[in-house]
């Protein structure tokens, strides 16, 4: 199944105005990547094996028959093909990456090498528990960790990411009210919620309703109190909320939400802002989610793994899931599964994973948490909001800042795109930022602000790469205003130009057809 | 404090431009009395990357590592040799520290990737299309069964007792929640499958049949029935595969009808590591891909006329269709699913191939010396890594004598079934490509040992 070995170029038209061409395509470090399909071959391989013994088939006739299609590359040409791939990606390492709500801060290389300890990475799920001791001290200590810097009750550490970590947050709190025979339907949520927060309400079997944001960029908290009543099971709070604002009135939120009998949820995807600075459990919380690859630097790899660990109040721990780690009296740990629960945890929901949760991630996020200790973290939260109100400062003559005059922001500062002129939108100002170097903030979300540009710069920022983002934003924010029409090129300097997202939607293309192929099935 | 570049100076300056006097005052929306004045405390303090190196070895010592040990566990995850090269790719910076592709334009690189991945995943299940991950194995079973329910507007799913207990156990959880009802069974210590049970159940109001291949007891059945049986009363079948290295032996599931092939990718490219970060593969037919959960990548032109890749169909997706998504999934397994393609990348069709046959000539044997031990029967007719023996004796104390001697001997079902007393006997061995002769040979003289 070789496919176009002779080389591939970039499908760009010959005579593309203005722009000087290479026989190759490729343009000195910018280098274009074929795709494995039309390079590699499947006779090809980069893996040997030892001979194979003569046996007979024992597959009950299901024996493959037809080839699969899957071309192999020598370990030289594979290792290139991935490095030539991925120097077409922009990365915390390469440089600011200040994406709001994301919290995109160095990854330290300790933890990478931590996971990898053979101890880790080479373990079983299954192992009979002796086995396993120091697995399940890994997962008790951090748990302890996430206690402390929340001031919770209780933990469920299997969750595998921050929308995950939402839902079992949900099912505990169903789990609680279908306990005390409390039938709710519907789920309160800010409009300028994450979209995770209503559709995982949604997946839990809940209406969803929003409430409005008042012109602080805060809970409406009149509205909230008029629409609760013995029909809504949950209120949805993110705290610090996606405006990069903290909730003032929270501690009334959580007592109004209280006194009719439903629970606080917090999206906990901004805890970087706040850790050991303020615990939620002293906000009324009673479930959140702490998203480990955000707030505890576990990589984010391009879209996960992620971990969601949900720490929980008194009222909510009892309906925890399954499986959890529990420190015997001797100091041993143990497993807690569906076999052990009824005499400890009669109440759990159920279960959300078929093993213990991402110890990948455990082990890397306790790390860090070690390596800054209680002082260190509340150095983060003080750098990541000193470093957000910088920027804040340092923009709000050039950019609109809908709320910069009420106070400080938190971990991350919000402009909108009022003044762009000549139809320049958000989206022209990320895409002229990919030109200056730099990874765009998030744009046009949340939706509470128009042509909303959300920048967390996050702690691990110094003061001169902050300085550079800022003269960069100022100098195309300018550009903006005055309507320049260059903008709407860029970016030009990007390994692709803009990509036509609307053709990729109406004639989806997600799989690798060979040409001869594609055009046979047409 | 070594990852925090700022220095007193900075923050003076700073704080300067900001007009606070104290960084506190920047926290002045968090009511006084709630902000903490100093460290929390009682707990350590900073601690050099030394200290925490050591602390962390220590713990992982206390673990007994599959690689120093003869090694026969399965059930969901698999040890298999990993090359080198694959952990170098997923750690060079650009693919282990970027963030979800939002910006195309200078993603190409983990996009690209993802659209090698689906390919691959889509042939390998001889399906049409597939997304760019999910969690793991467990949570990718039930997002089918919920998406088979959109498709068919119906709420009873037929699943077999030959599907991984604790996959059940997640499906099971969700069900409570929603309209779905859910029949199941326990599996039989027997050569046969529930495949009876499940052709009798199916009816009109059956959305979904889901079973999986191999089964949790190693088992391998022809689908193709079930698929008739099922497309016949306008249901789907949904096939999981925890072994995906089988399918380099074995049909796949697509070829013999599945509507939705989803699975676990872990035994290409990821690690053991205690159970996760894995990676749930998910793949399906074309005609339904406007109602499959998760990110996809798909191909599309610049401004140029090059061809680069974007994520794509993310109107099904939560941060634009919020409660009305398929799925409430955002961020997901994409790093492990690097490692995955890049893996199967090195093998190729006939390294993967090898691969398998490797691993079940190694199984093979395996069986067949170990059910020659006296009152030790071997339950399967077929298999291909992974086996089921019935013991003279309960298997789960006998794991456990195992242990004593050095030998990590297989999963005892009365671990994933505690309390039925039928499966007790019941172990699971996988054997893989890592096992030595001198491995096997311990693993034979331990079972032996414990049934004496």
């Amino acid at each position: 199944m070789t496919v176009n070995p002779s080389g591939w170029r970039p499908s760009s038209p010959a005579n593309a105005p203005g722009e000087t061409q290479t026989v190759t395509g490729n343009r000195a470090l910018m280098l274009e990547e074929p795709l494995l399909f039309e390079i590699g071959s499947t006779d090809q391989t980069g893996v040997d094996f030892a001979d194979l013994p003569k046996c007979e088939l024992k597959l009950g006739d299901l024996e493959r028959s037809r080839p699969i299609g899957l071309p192999g590359l020598s370990e030289p040409e594979a290792v290139r093909h991935y490095t030539r791939l991925s120097r077409q990606n922009y990365a915390i390492d390469l440089g600011l990456f200040p994406l709001g709500s994301c919290t995109m801060k160095h990854n330290p290389r300790l933890n990478e090498k931590v996971a990898r300890l053979p101890g880790f990475a080479d373990v079983h799920p299954l192992q009979p528990q002796e086995t396993v001791q120091g697995a399940l001290q890994v997962i008790d200590e951090l748990a302890l960790w996430l206690l402390e810097l929340t001031g919770m009750y209780g933990v469920a550490m299997s969750p595998k990411a921050g929308a995950h970590g939402e839902l079992c947050g949900l099912l505990c709190i169903r789990a609680a009210l279908e306990a005390r025979g409390d039938k709710r339907e519907v789920v309160l949520v800010p409009e300028s919620a994450h979209g995770t927060n209503p559709a995982t309400a949604a997946f839990a079997g809940y209406r969803v309703e929003s409430i409005p944001a008042n012109a602080a960029g805060r809970v409406d908290l009149d509205a909230l109190k008029s629409r609760l009543g013995t029909d809504v099971a949950a209120v949805m709070i993110t705290n610090p909320n996606t405006c990069g604002l903290f909730e003032p009135d929270m501690i009334a939120i959580s007592e109004a939400v209280h006194a009719t009998g439903a629970f606080v949820y917090c999206d906990g995807a901004n805890f970087n802002a706040i850790v050991g600075k303020v615990r939620p459990g002293d906000l009324g919380i009673d479930a959140m989610h702490i998203n480990l690859h955000k707030t505890f630097s576990t990589p984010h790899g391009g879209g996960g793994p992620g971990s969601g660990p949900v720490v929980l109040s008194e009222a909510l721990a009892p309906y925890g899931p399954l499986p959890f780690v529990s420190r015997s009296p001797d100091g041993s740990f143990k497993i807690v599964e569906e076999e052990s629960a009824g005499e400890e945890h009669p109440n759990a929901f159920g279960r959300m994973v078929a093993f213990h949760g991402q110890m990948g991630m455990f082990s890397r996020a306790l790390a860090y948490i070690l390596s800054h200790g209680a002082d260190g973290l509340k150095q983060v939260a003080e750098d990541a909001v000193l470093n957000a109100n910088y920027i804040l400062r340092s923009l709000e003559d050039v950019l609109d800042a809908p709320f910069a005059k009420s106070g400080p922001c938190m971990h991350e500062a919000i402009f909108s795109d009022k003044g762009f002129a000549g139809g320049l939108s958000t989206i022209d100002v990320a895409k002229a930022l990919i030109d200056e170097g730099f990874h765009p903030m998030t744009m046009y979300f949340p939706l509470v602000v128009h042509g909303a540009m959300l920048v967390e710069p996050t702690e691990t920022e110094s003061k001169a790469s902050l300085d550079q983002f800022i003269m960069a934003v100022r100098s195309i924010a300018k550009r903006a205003k005055s309507g320049d029409e260059g903008l709407k090129a860029a970016p030009i300097y990007a390994p692709r130009r803009r990509l036509d997202e609307t053709l990729a939607a109406r004639k989806p293309v997600l799989t690798y057809r060979q040409p001869g192929a594609a055009q046979a099935a047409e | 404090m070594r990852y925090l570049p700022l220095g007193d100076a900075d923050r003076g300056e700073m704080l300067r431009v900001i007009g606070a006097s104290s960084v506190d005052e920047l926290f002045r929306d968090v009511p006084e009395q709630l902000r903490l004045k100093g460290p929390i405390e009682g707990l350590p303090m900073h601690a050099s990357e030394m200290a925490v190196e050591r602390h962390m070895t220590a713990l992982s010592r206390k673990n007994m590592i599959a690689g120093d040990v003869p090694f026969f566990l399965g059930c969901g995850a698999y040890r298999h040799h990993i090359p080198a090269s694959v952990d170098h790719i997923i750690q060079r910076g650009e693919l282990l520290t970027s963030y979800t592709p939002y910006q195309p334009e200078i993603a190409q690189g983990t996009l690209q990737m993802l659209f090698e991945f689906q390919t691959q995943v889509a042939r390998l299940f001889g399906c049409e299309v597939a997304n760019s991950s999910m969690y793991d194995g467990s949570t990718a079973m039930w997002e089918a069964i919920s998406m088979a329910h959109r498709i068919s507007r119906r709420n009873k799913t037929i699943i077999s007792s030959g599907v991984h207990p604790h996959y059940l156990s997640v499906a099971r959880t969700m069900a409570k929640f929603t309209e779905d009802a859910l029949e199941t069974a326990l599996p039989e210590l027997d050569a046969e499958t529930d495949m009876a049970r499940l052709l009798g159940k199916i009816d009109a109001d059956t959305s979904a049949v889901v079973v999986q291949y191999p089964d949790v007891l190693g088992r391998i059945t022809d689908l193709a029935p079930l698929a008739e049986a099922a497309h016949a009363v306008g249901a789907l079948l949904i096939a999981v595969v925890t072994e995906p290295v089988a399918l380099g032996l074995i049909k796949s599931p697509g070829e013999m009808g599945a509507d939705i092939v989803v699975g676990e990718g872990q035994s290409i490219g990821v690690g053991l590591q205690f159970g996760g970060p894995y990676v749930g593969l998910f793949a399906c037919r074309e005609k339904h891909v406007r109602q499959m959960p998760g990110r996809l990548a798909g191909e599309t032109v610049d401004a140029e006329g090059k061809r680069g890749f974007v994520l794509t169909l993310s109107t099904r997706e939560q941060h634009i269709r919020r409660e009305k998504a398929t799925s409430n999934i955002c961020t997901s397994s994409v790093l492990c699913a690097l490692a995955f393609t890049a893996h199967l990348t090195l093998l190729g069709e006939q390294g993967l191939r090898q691969l398998a046959a490797l691993n079940h000539a190694r199984a093979r044997e395996v069986a067949e010396r170990l059910s020659a031990i006296p009152g030790v029967e071997l339950v399967n007719d077929g298999f291909f890594n992974e086996f089921t023996l019935r013991l003279p004796v309960e298997a789960r104390p006998a794991v456990h004598a195992m242990v004593q001697r050095g030998v990590l001997g297989g999963v005892s079902l009365g671990r994933l079934y505690p309390g039925v007393d039928l499966l007790q006997s019941g172990l699971v061995v996988a054997v893989t490509e890592t096992a030595t002769n001198e491995d096997v040979d311990a693993l034979e003289r331990a079972l032996k040992e414990v049934l004496q």
